[in-house]
């Protein structure tokens, strides 16, 4: 598949980075030309996945968090988010909408509800472990400009 | 992010400035909650027209607030979240327990 454009980096998972990783990805997807509620929707689920690598993936230790994002062919943006931490042994119930292992941290079990809502596809792959990637993709809208 | 918080005839108004997310959400729970305890309000009203980002950790921002207000005998009230930030209480559920404005 064509790939027009792609930025990878690499954050580690300390939470003043959820900010950092919506600031890249924001200004690398801007040349695709996004509305802003398109543009709000992708930092937003960008966020959640971040956040979820920090507060689930590495809970009680320090790693790093890969992202990649690629501009596609027929404005198809693709975000893959990947951590190598804990994994998520059931990933059907990890997904259910206000199922939190952090209640503690308030924690209100939405953020892959959220990425789902503002996503066009969300696919969650994980190893007890090993590791969790999340990756998702938006279309964008076509508009005069 | 900054919260500026005013009080005055049992009301309380905290303005947030800012982007609500995991990290800056540990230092709103903090400063709100100490504001409630110490002041036991009888309104707390959430100031977000000055907020420019929110994802769920916003969401649950709100719900503890909300439960420690109610607990403290006040009520939670959010005023003039901008649309994009709306939508998420929504989504969330979260209109349907605390006012909002």
């Amino acid at each position: 598949m064509e790939i027009l454009n792609e930025i990878k980096f690499t954050v580690p998972s300390l939470s003043v980075n959820e900010s950092t990783a919506r600031a890249v990805v924001s200004s690398f997807i801007v040349q695709a030309d996004p509305t802003v509620e398109e543009l709000s929707d992708i930092r937003t689920a960008v966020s959640e996945a971040v956040t979820n690598c920090i507060v689930h993936g590495y809970r009680n230790s320090q790693g790093n968090i890969e992202i990649v994002v690629r501009i596609m062919p027929n404005r198809e943006i693709y975000i893959k988010i990947k951590d190598n931490g804990c994994g998520i042994a059931d990933v059907q119930q990890a997904m259910q909408p206000l199922f939190t292992t952090a209640p503690e941290e308030e924690r209100s079990g939405l953020g892959f509800s959220v990425m789902e809502s503002f996503m066009d596809r969300l696919t969650v792959k994980s190893r007890v472990n090993k590791g969790t990637t999340v990756t998702m993709r938006k279309k964008l809208s076509v508009h005069g400009s | 992010m900054k919260i500026n918080i005013k009080s005055e005839n049992g009301t309380a108004i905290a303005v947030l400035n800012g982007e609500i997310d995991h990290h800056t959400a540990k230092m709103l729970r903090t400063e709100l909650d100490k504001f409630v305890i110490t002041m036991q309000p009888d309104v707390l009203a959430i100031d977000f027209s000055g907020i420019t980002f929110m994802d769920s950790s916003g969401i649950g921002l709100i719900i503890g607030r909300y439960k420690l207000v109610k607990e403290c005998g006040g009520q939670l009230e959010i005023r003039s979240p901008q649309p994009y930030i709306r939508r998420m209480m929504v989504l969330s559920g979260v209109e349907r327990i605390v006012k909002i404005i």
